[in-house]
């Protein structure tokens, strides 16, 4: 039946698509399409693009910049490394509870952190780990320290910081997928003669694939272009590529520049979502799905 | 080979052993330690906001004595040290994010589920197309969308005062134009999820018994989505409510939602009113989320 009104009307569902079509368009695709051209312009007195076309910023993204650009791309593959490595267990903690009052519970004091404030979240970790915060204070009040220990405005404070606030992206994924693992797919292995370790590696964590994947990606892609954690908890020795970027699109900035920079960053965001799209496809025809 | 029964079991034995050895330590450091260690990550730092902004002084190390000071300040209307923050501006920035998450929220949910039911149900040329747009969003970096709609805007601006002499300003226009833009994609998701699931059986049904397209969607389909209506819309909520990036960006000046009157006062003039603030603000997300686990409940109940 749906078949023959599908083939009455071929166009059948699109004026409901129409809307976001537009928005989508004209908003996201349209203004992306722009940076890409400005960055291929000269520099204006008002910081804008104008022409002749140039290479010059992508020379200078790659060349100078490009200490900043690695330097992004590490913290933002630290940040997911121990996002993963903490939010596995987290979530294959949370879901082997046997009682649903107590998983409910344990996902609530994971989500409630999620749902303040991303800014309150970071300020709040830089409270605790300032040169002024509460592990330095308790430390020097014991005598353990001389000194204050240097735990932020550097990398490892905006590394502390990224894991702190993108943490539950990685665990509610994870969570998902390892609720709808089949926990006999184990005793399976284990007749067979596999050990837990054995397990863990060729079947748990094949099964739950998607949900890592997945985790990662949504920590991964928020922490290459990280804005808001460097400036509050890097200082100046944590500046990343996405505070680069913001400074471009400032008062005395140069746009070009900044689209320059933000294009590169972008391209290697979406080659590595390829890479995840490619790997799970890859994933799901080998599972013969 | 030959081995001798004795030794062999005794070898076995030691095997079986270390196994359940590395079983317990793995048990021990993966189910125990790490969650444990994982929570305390998650909740010290706002434990520790909740205690100190009842600390009588700035210390947030030692507690020299409980107080309501920081809590008085800010019905005082003092937030900051300097003029510049006053409760006032607060609750104005607040209500400039309730407005703008408010309308975003509105249109976003109307024509994410419109899409969504055009992606599940309708049948067109360039649906897959329209289907990769829809993760847009969701894999390029907030900077990158700021930045871009900061140029989009401008140039815009530029090239209706040359056509028409008129100045376009920026602020809750664009604030909820860009919000629109990234939520859509969140609303849609939900949504389609929750169509997928449901038994298309209840609309044949509906047709059968003589309803018309508009007829089978307000009784039959919308009531049977309407968790996944009313959850994406909640997801769209929050993410507007709590952006600060693509709000930076898209804002005029002197325009402030709340997180980024938050941030300038974060950096300007860190106080520890702020504890104060942020355990207010805990309490309020902390009734948000009691709702929408209500909804979930409900989702759960509702038929398939």
């Amino acid at each position: 039946m749906r078949g023959e009104r599908a083939e009455r009307q071929p166009w059948q569902g699109l004026w409901l698509a129409t809307p976001t079509l537009f928005w989508l368009l004209v908003f996201f695709v349209l203004p992306l399409l722009l940076v890409a051209v400005v960055s291929f312009m000269t520099r204006a007195q008002d910081a804008g693009g104008m022409l002749p076309f140039t290479l010059q910023h992508y020379e200078r993204t790659l060349g100078i910049f490009s200490p900043i650009l690695w330097r992004s791309l590490r913290i933002a593959a630290l940040t997911t490394l121990l996002c993963l490595m903490m939010g596995y267990p987290l979530a294959f903690f949370i879901s082997t509870r046997r009682s649903t009052v107590v998983r409910s519970l344990c996902l609530f004091l994971v989500i409630l952190p999620f749902w303040t404030n991303f800014l309150i979240r970071t300020y709040a970790m830089r409270t605790l780990l300032a040169n002024e915060g509460t592990i330095n204070g308790i430390l020097l009040d014991l005598g353990l320290l001389l000194q204050p220990l240097r735990l932020v405005d550097n990398q490892f404070g905006v590394l502390i910081g990224m894991v702190y606030g993108f943490l539950p992206f990685m665990v509610l994924p994870i969570y998902a997928s390892v609720e709808r693992f089949d926990f006999r797919y184990v005793d399976a292995a284990h007749d067979l003669g596999a050990n837990d370790w054995r397990a863990f590696w060729r079947v748990v964590l094949p099964l739950t694939m998607p949900g890592v994947l997945a985790g990662s990606a949504l920590v991964f892609i928020p922490s290459v272009g990280a804005y808001v954690t460097p400036v509050l908890m890097g200082g100046v020795r944590g500046l990343l590529i996405g505070n680069l970027i913001a400074r471009q699109f400032g008062g005395s900035g140069n746009m070009p520049l900044g689209s320059a920079m933000s294009v590169v960053m972008m391209s290697v965001v979406l080659g590595i979502a390829l890479l995840y799209w490619l790997i799970q496809r890859f994933t799901a025809i080998a599972d013969g799905r | 080979m030959v081995v001798e029964a004795g030794r062999g079991a005794a070898l076995r034995n030691s095997a079986v052993q270390r196994d359940l050895a590395i079983r317990a330590v793995g048990r021990w450091l993966g189910l125990t330690l790490t969650p444990i260690f994982a929570y305390a990550f998650l909740w010290l730092p706002i434990l520790v906001l909740l205690v100190f902004s009842f600390n009588e002084s700035k210390s947030v190390s030692r507690l020299s004595g409980l107080s309501l000071g920081w809590y008085e300040g800010i019905f005082a209307n003092v937030i900051g040290t300097g003029a510049d923050f006053s409760t006032d501006e607060m609750l104005e920035s607040f209500q400039n994010s309730l407005f703008i998450a408010g309308i975003s929220t509105f249109v976003s949910t109307v024509i994410g589920t419109m899409v969504a039911l055009a992606l599940v149900r309708g049948r067109f040329p360039g649906k897959r197309i329209l289907d990769g747009l829809l993760y847009f969003p969701l894999v390029i970096p907030e900077i990158t969308q700021g930045v871009s709609l900061l140029l989009f805007f401008s140039i815009l601006a530029k090239w209706w005062r040359a056509m028409s002499g008129q100045v376009i300003q920026r602020g809750y226009g664009t604030v909820i134009i860009a919000h629109v833009a990234f939520s859509i994609s969140f609303v849609a998701l939900v949504v389609r999820a929750r169509l997928v699931d449901m038994n298309p059986n209840y609309e044949e049904a509906a047709r059968d018994l003589g309803a018309n397209e508009w007829r089978t969607f307000w009784r039959i389909t919308f009531p049977l989505i309407l968790p996944g209506v009313l959850a994406g819309a909640l997801l769209a909520f929050t993410i507007s409510l709590d952006d600060f990036v693509v709000t930076f960006f898209t804002r005029g000046a002197g325009f402030d939602t709340l997180p980024i009157y938050v941030f300038g006062l974060l950096k300007l003039s860190p106080t520890p009113a702020i504890n104060a603030i942020s355990t207010l603000m805990l309490v309020l997300s902390s009734l948000l989320v009691g709702v929408s686990l209500a909804l979930q409940g409900r989702e759960a109940r509702t038929i398939r």
